[in-house]
Formats: structure tokens, sequence, C-alpha cells
């Protein structure tokens, strides 16, 4: 597949897109080439990107346009920021992060399966941000 | 591999910012100077060499990558691809969602381009009964709520004739629809078409008390409107519409009521679109006005030649230059044509049907015969059954598959189908006699009119793309 240091494709103001052309050894932080305006535009935009895979971090420069609000079902590691490249909108207080990676939005890289192999990870925690240290390791 | 750039209209901007519209997709790609380069090449009937193509650019990895991208998108394909089937007729029985009711086929106006009365009337000397009875009206609300499926809400739209003619039947039909759009919990929306020469304050007491969505058919100011909208005398019908029109527009906005829209029919000769606009919103006060081409047969003297579409073009083209000006303020615009042709753009639609007649819509006439729309209702040839006895469905799956925009194979070449797909059943008729056909006498007018709106879309989504978030489809 092609060039996946960038996205090919995003939403946002093409005025934004025409200032200068990026040569090739520029290309990691060039502009999109192509920018999908209409819905159906951003909708063909998105089968691509899921198609092709490809893990982005936030933090390229410049960074893609099509945020993930919240959490991901998929695995891709590198949502160390939030859409503004901060950490505001990330889980606060920071352990939060067992609570919402458990229960909410499931991501088996970080905490046990709470689904079926570990069901009752989290009881004996009640509330994570006094009590986080009492839950135990899980050994799959 | 041999690879070819697909149907599609390029277009830019005032900067110079190139946009393609992909006719198999709808989508509306903006590009950067070497990707558009990319698209150029690519267009040929026999298709190009990609692998060639790549080896003669100055950067070949970065030509690929951007080919890639573009064959991805759909925009360039393999030269023996066929296009992607789309989606065939929906599961049917399709629930309705919208029914017109014919509540009267007589006018008391006579205007002289009138499809319903002129020499392109579809109806013979067995036209059905004048006035709708209540009770028909009834019966065609519960063939609405029990055709509607799931629906949460659902449209009823009066029409005629002359509507208000028989304004027992729409007062019996709105209140039996609200009994029953209660049982069944169901929203209903109603509107109206009239042509405002026997509105009263009871009458706009009511429709704005159930928030009637209002279209008054109009042509602009005095001058305009007596040359075709006339009595049966000849006389003209502005200086009784007018004070009508104004009450109306008056008590429907102190009751903040929806949107009051002007329906202008085009004809030869007209006065000019900005001219008429400027008067039905700034001085009678309108919210939105659309414009109409007069649905004419050959040789009509009112009908628009060649060269009064052109010249209508022209001055949509003046119109459209408020609508983007008020756009780059994210204010909202009344230039009604522009401002649908702008949604359905941004939303991406790819029409299977020109509309939605026969589909999620049904005319139904003064004696509950159900034809594909309120055009249709008096043409016994095109009856697709009876609210009575209920639609016929064979019939109503045999037209919708014959009027499929695959089975049209003159729009096969033409960027505009996604929006035109064919263009109105009605007018195919009266011109070739034949709802299934494409208008090809108005595909110069479509697409021109298509390249007006991608025009403003691309202008709009440059300055001010904010302003079209308002159309999303959730």
């Amino acid at each position: 597949m092609s060039d996946n240091q960038n996205d090919p494709v995003s939403a946002g103001n093409p005025a934004a897109n025409g200032e200068s052309q990026p040569t090739e050894d520029q290309a990691p932080r060039r502009q999109p080439r192509i920018i999908a305006c209409n819905q159906k535009a951003r909708q063909l935009a998105s089968m691509v990107l899921a198609r092709r895979g490809s893990a982005r971090a936030l933090t390229q420069d410049p960074p893609p346009t099509q945020y993930p609000y919240g959490c991901t079902t998929v695995f891709a590691p590198g949502w160390e920021v939030d859409s503004s490249n901060g950490t505001h909108g990330l889980c606060q207080p920071i352990e939060r992060d067992l609570y919402d990676c458990y229960h909410t939005c499931y991501w088996p890289a970080q905490v046990p399966d709470g689904v079926t192999n570990a069901p009752s990870w989290t009881s004996s925690c009640g509330a994570p941000m006094q009590d986080w240290k009492s839950i135990d390791l899980v050994f799959p | 591999m041999q690879l070819r750039t697909v149907l599609h209209r390029r277009f830019r901007d005032e900067s110079g910012i190139e946009f393609i519209y992909l006719a198999n997709s709808a989508a509306i790609l903006a590009l950067d100077e070497p990707t558009a380069a990319v698209v150029d090449a690519f267009i040929s009937e026999d298709g190009v060499d990609s692998d060639a193509w790549v080896q003669t650019q100055p950067k070949p990895s970065a030509a690929e990558s951007t080919l890639h991208d573009l064959i991805d998108l759909g925009a360039v394909r393999p030269v023996d691809e066929t296009e992607a089937p789309r989606a065939e007729l929906p599961p049917m029985p399709f629930p309705l969602a919208t029914l017109v009711l014919n509540v009267t086929n007589k006018c008391n106006l006579s205007c002289t381009y009138c499809y319903e009365y002129g020499e392109d009337k579809l109806t013979g000397d067995e036209a059905g009964k004048a006035l709708m009875d209540e009770k028909t009206a009834r019966e065609s609300i519960d063939f609405l709520m029990r055709s509607s499926g799931d629906r949460p809400q659902v449209s009823i739209t009066f029409f005629g004739g002359e509507t208000l003619l028989n304004f027992d039947a729409i007062k019996a039909a709105t209140v039996y629809a609200e009994e029953q759009a209660a049982k069944s919990a169901k929203r209903v929306h109603y509107s109206l078409t009239t042509n405002a020469t026997l509105l009263t304050d009871d009458i706009v007491d009511f429709l704005t008390q159930h928030r009637f969505g209002i279209t008054v058919s109009i042509d602009g100011d005095k001058d305009e409107q007596d040359r075709h909208r006339s009595y049966k005398s000849g006389k003209g019908s502005f200086d009784v519409m007018e004070p009508r029109i104004r009450n109306l527009i008056g008590m429907n906005k102190e009751r903040n009521g929806r949107p009051i829209g002007a329906r202008v029919t085009v004809t030869a000769g007209a006065t000019p679109v900005v001219d008429t606009y400027r008067y039905l919103v700034d001085d009678l006060g309108f919210d939105e006005v659309g414009f109409a081409p007069v649905t004419a047969g050959l040789g009509r003297d009112y009908a628009l030649g060649e060269q009064g579409y052109e010249s209508l073009l022209r001055e949509f083209g003046e119109l459209g230059e408020e609508y983007i000006a008020a756009a780059n303020r994210g204010e909202s615009h009344g230039f009604s044509n522009l401002g649908d042709l702008v949604r359905e753009l941004h939303q991406g639609v790819n029409k299977a049907h020109p509309c939605g007649a026969g589909l999620g819509l049904v005319g139904v006439s003064t004696e509950g015969e159900i034809g594909l729309c309120h055009r249709f209702v008096e043409s016994k040839s095109h009856s697709i059954g009876t609210v009575q006895e209920g639609m016929d469905e064979t019939a109503r799956a045999a037209f919708l598959e014959q009027a499929h925009i695959d089975k049209k194979t003159d729009c096969t070449q033409c960027f505009a189908r996604p929006l035109c797909a064919g263009g109105c059943y009605h007018e195919a008729h009266v011109r070739y006699g034949e709802a299934t056909k494409a208008n090809l006498h108005y595909c110069d007018w479509i697409r021109g009119f298509v390249d007006l709106g991608l025009k403003s879309y691309g202008r709009i989504q440059s300055s001010n793309p904010s302003f079209l978030a308002r159309f999303d489809q959730q």
C-alpha cells in the first residue's frame, strides 16, 4: 500500500492545502494531497484508512484532522494525546483509565479482558483513585 | 495495469484550488496540483498503462503513492472494471413517508401554462370527482398510517387544483390524522400548496396552528404574475392574492411558523430571477423562493427555448452569488434551488431514482386512486391502486424497476447522473409519452445547474466550510 506515513486524505479546509507544495524529501510533514470535502468522500476516506489499517500517532506533524473522540476500538497505539495535542481530553484522572479501559472501552493491550477471562478483576477496588493498589495482576 | 479516470467533473474555486466530483460515488475531493495532474494523466477512453506511466515520472514513488490513493478512493480504476452496481430496489413494499392528497382537481384560476388544464394535461374527459370527500380523505390517512411501517414521522401534502377550494377536506384530514397519529405514536407534518387567492383569516389561523409548511404559487410582481396566472375571464390574480399573502406571512411570523416558500414557474420572457427573488423576499416577505422552468410539450409559446434556459442559468448564477455571500457570513439564504443542490452535494446523494415518487411518496386522487405522485393522480393509465384496497405492489415495483437509473442508458456518460437520475417522470411523460425515459431535452440545463452548484460548493468549502456542517446527515 502507498505511503503510510501521511494521511493521503483528510477532511478539512482545502484552502489550507494549496499554500506550499511539499517536495518528496519533506514527505513526512506535508499537507494532505487529497481532502475529502463532502460527507460521501469522508465515508470513502474512512473506509480506505480502515482498510489500510495504518497506525497513526496523533503527535505527527501536521496531526491528522480526523480524531477519534473518547477511546478507540481498534488496536492503534499512539492515542497518547487528545485532539488538541494535549492530555486534557484523555481519561482524567489518569487512574480512571483502569475502569474506562476495562468497562466502557475494553482494550486488551492494557487491561485484563473483563468479558470472559477476568470478570472480577476490579471487584476488590470500589474507588480506583483511592484503592487502585488493591487490584492484583492477572496472568493469562 | 490499464487504468483510467472515472466519470467525473472537475471544478475550481476562485483561488485556483482544484476539486473533483466523482459520478460513481458522488464524493467531492479537493486535490493538490500534483494529484490533479495524475487525475488528468489518466483521462483516457482506452486507459493508460500505470506501470509505464510511473516509470516516466520524475519522482516515481511519490507518483505511485498518489495513484494508489486515487485508486482506493475510486477516482482512477481499471479500464475493464464494470462499475459497481447501484442499490437495486429496497425491500418492497417500501414504507411510505409522504402522501400527496389532491383534494380537488378544480381551480379558480386558469393559468395558461397549467399542466392540469392546459394542452399537456394527462387526464381525459373521464377525470374524477371535482372535490375529494371527507370520507376519502380519512381513508387516505388510514392508508398512510398502515403503509408507513415503523416510520416515526409521516408527511401529508395537500395539493390541487387549488387546494383551498376544498378546505373542508383539508380540515377533516388534518383533524383525523392528529387522532390516528396519536394512536400509532407517529408525528405528522402537514404542507400545502395554494395560489393564495382564497386565504381567509380563519384558514390562516388553522394552517399556522397546525404548523403547515406553506408554498404559494406566485410568479413575481404584478406584471409577471398577471402574465400567465389569471382568472378564466382573463383578469389577473395579483390584486386578489397580494394582500392575502401579506396577511399570511405576517400571521405566520407572529406565530413563529414554518418558513413560507414561493414557487415560481419560469416561462419564456420572464422577469430576471434576481428581481423576482428580491420582490418576493424583500417586499412580500417570503422566506424561500424556488424557481421551476415550466413543464411544456413541444411547441408551446410559453416554453423556455434553448436561449431561455441559458439566460435562466445565468440569472441563477447571479442569485447564487448572493447565496455564497450569505454562506460566507454563516447565514441562510432563501434561494431554495441552490440551497437544495448544495445540501445534496454535501451529503453525496447518489440517486437510483430521480425522486421519491412511487417509492416513499405517492399521490391520491379525489376518488382515492393512487398515482406515482400528485402530477399523475388523475391519469388512469398510471394508477397503482386505491387507498381503499391498497397499493398494487406489482405495478409499483415494475415501474420502479423500469425507472431505475441503471435502465437509463442515456445517462451512463453523464457526470450529473447521481443528482438528476433522468429527471422528472411527469416531464418525461409530457415530452416523450413515457414516464421512465430520461429527460434528454434538459440535459444541458441540468449539467449547467449542477456545475453552478459544484462551483458554489467549492467556494463555500474553501472560505467557510463550517456553513456546510448544517447539511450533515446523521
